[in-house]
């Protein structure tokens, strides 16, 4: 056990593993967020009271859905960061962190698509919305105070501890978004899955989301991978790599 | 909880200790002891890792690796006495300008030690601030704000001293009367370690030896510790 | 390699005892306090915000008793949260860069109690006075005496708490020359709850409710920051002085 937490910790054997790891996170993402989409945007059935516009959940809930995992994921990695010095941890939240944002701003976006047909606004101060829109603030904290410092090291160890003060807040500042919410809008439509939803609709939602979810681990292995080879570019590992046959490997690497 | 020191043991040993910075290896394999009644000279060219290295041992620093006991047990099981017992003083020495260099004192001794006013009083005139106790330390020199820094060190009872250019602003005299108070304080049986610029008027000097020479990084040089401690 | 040492040198021992926990933080607060008193722009420069904003509503958005009775609330806590950022800056930066905060990092006792200290020293010097404010600004918004007075009370409970979070942002940014900015994009996100329980009580109080669960909502946060707050900052600053 020890001993595969070291060699975790090490970024060329992470490297090697991830290489082999990302075919499949791609084919088995790609085949199921496609499935659960062809079946949800044209099979599933309509809502009785939102019509089709409703359909937009299958992008919307696997994107809030995996923004807020990613944030708490890296909030892990900042621990590991500050308990076990891992670099790869670092690496990980490095890489990650502008996905998350990217994933929060598509769901921002998908959210006000649905909320024009739903409210007949755009942007509608939904505790849901506005909890979102937190989480971008937190995570474009988190990009700024790493690009801040230079040194590698110091960076890591920073945006680590406010990942951890960050997670120990979102679920106040979630209580509180949803109090204020209820305190000014107390009758308004919430976007929330119901628990009556059907399986015809709930099934293809699972589905699109754990793609979602493969998918993002993918794009993970491919950006951490590339964060690697220009970390560790002056050693010999990645010399090598780069001057024999690696060239292909370096393609999928995406250098 | 620390027992008394036996004759001839380390107060801190450095083991095998790496630092890195913005990539470049500053030194590698360096080890060595610091004993009771002895004094240290940190020495080599700038950006060699001279304050980094004394910021490593008075616990500031933690980007690096490799193993420091502290009499004999590793440092970071005891802080509690590592910190009590390690006096740092950094080339920015904690002076207020807008506090007295009375009150200065009593800010930086508070939490270490207990040291009645009359005590600093005669620190601070020995050191030649008699007549500017209560003058802010805005209207003072730098040397004389370096001084009042340095009146610690005429009280202090910590065994190990880490001095980062102690003598940065002093005028000839003061250099030689901080020499002096140095050299009684080894006699005595306490540790200095420090970084000078000019060659200090000191015999008997342990040298701890970081870089080798500018333009020469120290991390090319691989199996030879980079550091020599030599004594005498 | 260490070398030995002739039998008649003497030795100092370590030292065991040093002055208590209690005894170095109350040095640490009355430090700041006489940095404070003594440079009164830090004082007066939150305090001035504090009054600028607020009068900024009244002129860019309306002055109608109607606008700001309903809004006061909202302007004066977020005033009051703008002038507490404004003022975080300070917090640890003079110190790191004359050398104090090392000393205190080196001090035998646990760094986050004297980092208590240092925020303790902060609230009393900034958000303290901007209770006080508070009932005059409020009457020049309309707010009612039953308003100012859970106005004031939530401030009370919430102005430490914007302390305690932001001395965490401070620590992370204290290594930065250009932190100032980038402190309040931290810093932000986190006081929002503070903000949402603050005004949120006020405007149940308004509407005659009772008040009591909220600021002991509130006092819960406090606690909450008290315990955890001074630790990821103690953290943060041992990160940012060993960077240095």
């Amino acid at each position: 056990m020890w001993q595969f937490f070291h060699k975790l910790g090490s970024p060329k054997w992470f490297y090697g593993i991830a290489g082999r790891f990302m075919p499949w996170l791609l084919g088995a993402g790609l085949l199921l967020s496609l499935c659960g989409i062809v079946w949800g945007l044209l099979f599933a059935p309509q809502d009785y009271l939102q019509g089709n516009s409703y359909r937009i959940i299958f992008i919307h809930v696997p994107t809030a859905f995996l923004a807020q995992s990613v944030y708490m994921m890296i909030a892990v990695a900042g621990v590991i960061t500050l308990v076990w010095k891992m670099k790869v941890a670092d690496v990980f939240v490095r890489s990650v962190a502008p996905v998350g944002v990217v994933l929060t701003l598509l769901a921002l976006f998908t959210g006000a698509v649905w909320g024009k047909p739903t409210w007949g606004a755009y942007w509608v101060w939904d505790a849901r919305l506005t909890s979102m829109l937190i989480l971008l603030f937190l995570y474009l904290g988190i990009i700024g105070l790493g690009y801040a410092y230079s040194d590698e090291k110091t960076a890591a160890r920073s945006v680590a501890v406010l990942a951890i003060v960050g997670v120990v807040n979102i679920p106040i500042i979630k209580y509180s978004v949803d109090w204020w919410n209820t305190l000014h809008q107390p009758a308004t439509f919430r976007i929330t899955e119901k628990p009556t939803m059907p399986a015809e609709m709930w099934v293809p939602l699972l589905l699109v989301v754990l793609g979602t979810y493969l998918l993002f681990g993918w794009i993970a292995f491919y950006r951490m991978q590339t964060e690697i080879l220009r970390r560790e570019r002056r050693t010999r590992w990645v010399r090598e790599l780069v001057q024999t046959g690696g060239q292909s490997q370096l393609k999928t690497g995406g250098a | 909880m620390t027992e008394p020191l036996q004759q001839a043991d380390h107060l801190l040993k450095a083991q095998r200790l790496e630092c890195e910075r913005d990539g470049r290896t500053l030194f590698r394999d360096l080890s060595f002891s610091i004993v009771p009644g002895t004094l240290t000279r940190v020495e080599g060219p700038n950006g060699s890792g001279k304050t980094t290295l004394l910021r490593i041992l008075a616990g500031l620093n933690d980007n690096w690796s490799g193993h420091i006991h502290w009499c004999g047990r590793p440092r970071h099981k005891q802080w509690d006495s590592v910190r009590r017992n390690t006096l740092y003083l950094g080339h920015r020495p904690g002076i207020k300008g807008v506090l007295t260099p009375m009150e200065n004192l009593q800010a930086l001794v508070a939490g270490r030690q207990a040291v009645s006013r009359d005590v600093l009083s005669r620190a601070l005139v020995q050191v030649g601030l008699g007549p500017w106790q209560n003058v802010p330390c805005e209207h003072l020199s730098a040397g004389q704000k370096r001084r009042v820094a340095l009146a610690r060190l005429l009280f202090a009872d910590e065994p190990l001293w880490l001095l980062d250019e102690a003598f940065t602003a002093l005028d000839v005299e003061a250099v030689a009367a901080v020499e002096r108070l140095l050299a009684d304080r080894v006699r005595d049986g306490g540790a200095v370690v420090m970084t000078t610029h000019h060659q200090p008027a000191l015999d008997d000097m342990q040298r701890i030896l970081l870089g080798h020479g500018p333009g020469q990084p120290a991390a090319e040089v691989s199996d030879e510790p980079v550091a020599e401690v030599s004594h005498g | 390699m260490g070398s030995r040492q002739p039998l008649a040198v003497p030795l100092l021992d370590p030292v065991n005892s040093s002055p208590g926990v209690w005894h170095a933080m109350v040095a640490v607060l009355r430090r700041d306090l006489r940095l404070s008193v003594r440079q009164k722009q830090d004082l007066l420069n939150p305090l001035l915000f504090f009054v600028m904003v607020v009068a900024l509503f009244p002129l860019g958005v309306s002055p109608e008793s109607s606008f700001l009775g309903e809004a006061g609330a909202g302007i004066l806590w977020v005033g009051a949260l703008l002038a507490t950022m404004l003022s975080l800056d300070h917090l640890f930066r003079f110190d790191f860069e004359d050398g104090t905060l090392e000393q205190i990092a080196l001090q035998p006792q646990p760094l986050f109690l004297l980092v208590l200290s240092k925020i303790l020293a902060h609230w009393l010097v900034t958000g303290l006075p901007l209770v006080i404010l508070t009932p005059l600004l409020g009457l020049m918004l309309y707010l009612d005496g039953n308003s100012v007075a859970v106005l004031c009370l939530t401030l009370l409970i919430g102005t430490p708490v914007l302390s305690l979070i932001g001395s965490v942002g401070a620590a992370l940014t204290v290594g930065l020359r250009a932190g100032g900015v980038l402190l309040s994009l931290l810093v932000i996100p986190l006081y929002i709850p503070v903000l949402i329980f603050g005004t949120g009580t006020v405007m149940a109080a308004g509407s005659g409710a009772d008040v009591s669960g909220h600021l002991a909502l509130m006092a819960a946060m406090l606690v909450l920051a008290l315990v955890l707050a001074p630790l990821a900052a103690a953290a943060a600053l041992k990160i940012s002085l060993s960077a240095s």
